[in-house]
This record gives structure tokens, sequence and C-alpha cells, in this order.
């Protein structure tokens, strides 16, 4: 057995092999995703083409600066999670720490805008259930609630995901603190962006269907 | 390691595109322009998405096999919208859904 880089695994030919094979493994996860999200935006849009009055009154009641401004804030993100990704390739440690830091302090901006919008909701009685009712009242109430049921199921699938995100940055902080990444392995890092960006990239299409319908 | 190192002018390119792109998309959604307004918010959309698919996530720097799976993906969520929509779409309105 010839000797090779500790974090070349067996069963691979060379870093190259092990890097395409991370790779093609979170995107076959990805594919997962996409479906798992589809099944929703599936059913949004075929609620929506049944009740587009309603959904576009409901979407009004959404604050669209707030979803622009996580809109912004969600690709600035993204932004820094790519030069984080480059950061790696050359095996940069400093700029790779703080673009992570950055995407974190990004996500969380993100998310607490989310808690600022949630909580406007529960205030204003858009939770859909026995307590639905804001005023003043929609035409469609019950068609609104459902609105309001993608609404929380879509964004709070998408905030989930981006909990989690952050926890992986997080782990990726302490682990290119202790210096376990080089410009021969920085797999984790990668795929991690990979994720970051399909959660921005759902976003991307949550953002108008939910905020800007029924707007003109 | 043949991983391609992407210049970072091309990575800030994008990015600017993506706010000015956001930036577009809410100006639109004001315009009354019917039942197009979906489609033009979907198509900017989807272009926004294309540019983080291809450049943030280097699917268009990765080898074919890559695209082979995204492409896959994108196959078969076509596939759930298209036969699902068609048949929805097609029965004239759906009611007796209790609303």
């Amino acid at each position: 057995m010839s000797e090779h880089s500790p974090a070349l695994a067996h069963q691979f030919d060379d870093p190259e092999q092990q890097f395409e094979a991370s790779t093609l493994g979170m995107w076959a996860f990805l594919v997962t995703e996409i479906m798992f999200f589809g099944g929703l935006f599936l059913g949004y849009a075929i609620y929506r083409s049944l009740y587009s009055e309603a959904f576009a009154e409901a979407s009004r009641l959404l604050d669209y600066k707030l979803g622009a401004i996580n809109t912004a804030v969600l690709i600035c993100s993204s932004l820094t999670m790519v030069l984080a990704v480059r950061a790696a390739q050359l095996g940069h440690r400093k700029p790779l720490i703080i673009f992570l830091v950055l995407t974190i302090v990004l996500g969380s901006v993100f998310l607490g805008n989310k808690v600022v919008e949630y909580t406007h909701k529960f205030e204003h009685h858009l939770v859909p259930g026995p307590t639905f009712g804001p005023e003043p009242p929609l035409a469609h109430p019950q068609q609104a609630q459902l609105f309001f049921g993608f609404y929380f199921a879509m964004t709070g699938l998408h905030a989930l995901h981006m909990i989690i995100g952050i926890g992986i940055l997080t782990v990726l902080v302490v682990l290119a603190w202790r210096g376990r990444f080089s410009s021969e392995y920085f797999s984790p890092v990668d795929i991690t962006g990979l994720y970051w960006h399909f959660v921005d990239v759902v976003w991307i299409f949550l953002f108008p269907l939910l905020y800007l319908i029924g707007r003109s | 390691m043949s991983q391609h190192v992407i210049p970072q002018r091309i990575y800030i390119l994008v990015f600017v595109t993506l706010l000015l792109l956001t930036l577009v998309t809410v100006d639109v959604a004001f315009y009354d322009a019917g039942w197009l307004n979906i489609y033009i918010a979907l198509t900017i959309a989807t272009c926004k998405a294309l540019l983080v698919i291809l450049f943030f996530m280097h699917v268009r720097y990765s080898p074919r096999l890559t695209w082979v799976f995204v492409g896959a993906g994108f196959f078969w969520l076509m596939i759930l919208f298209v036969f699902t929509l068609g048949d929805y779409l097609t029965r004239g309105g759906i009611t007796g859904l209790g609303f």
C-alpha cells in the first residue's frame, strides 16, 4: 500500500475522485430535497389556481418589504458562502473562518426577520385554526386560511433548513479553526455550500409566489 | 487539485445581478399585467435560480455526471408538475371542496 494523504479515504484513487464522489452524493440528496419542496409548491400551485382571488387578498397581508430585505440578506449569505468555499479551495484558513462566520450571521439575520414576521401573524390572528380572523375581515376567510397554511408550512420548512444549515456551518467553523481543511481536502465546506445555495434557491421561488402575487 | 477556482469578480457579478433581479421582480409585481404577472415573476425567479445553480453551486464547472443528476432532479419535478396540473387545470375548475 503506497502512502497517501491522510485526508484521502482508501477506496478512492485520488483526491479529485473523492471530491467528485462527495459532490455527486450531495446532489443526489438535493434531488430528494427538490422533490420534497416540489410537493408543497405543487399543492400551492393547485390551490392558487382554484382560489386565486382569495390567495391574492391573503398575500397582500404579508410584509413584502421585509420579504425583499430577507431575499437580499439570503443572497448576501450565498455570496459569503461561495467566498468561504473559494477560500477553502485556496487553503486560506483565516478568510475561510471569517466568511463562514459571516454566513452564520446573515443566516441568523434572516431567521430574526422571520421571527418578527411570525410574531406579527400571531398577533393579527393570521394563523390558520379556530383563532383565525384578521381585522378588517377578509372576503374569503376559509380560503385565506389555506394560503396561510401554505405560508407557514413552506416558510417553516425553509426556516428549519436554515437552522440546520447554521448548525452545520458552526461545526465547520470549529473544524476550520482546528485546521482540518486544506486545498487538498475541503469537501465538507463545498457540500455545505451546495446545501446553503439550495436553500437560497427555494427562497428565490417562495418570495415572489407568497409575497408578490396580487400586488398589481 | 483540479477543482476550478473561479475568479472573485465573477461571484461579485453574479451577486449584483441577483440583487438587481430581486429589485426588478418587486417592481414589476406592482404593474398590472393580468395573468402574465405570475409568469413574469416565475421567469425572473428561474433566471435567479439558474445563476445560483450554475455559478454559486459550480454546476457550470462540474463533470457531466453532475449535470445528469441535476437535470434528472428537475426533469422529475417537471413530471410531477406537468402531469398533475395538466389534470387539474383541464377539468374546468374543481368544485365541491367545501369552501
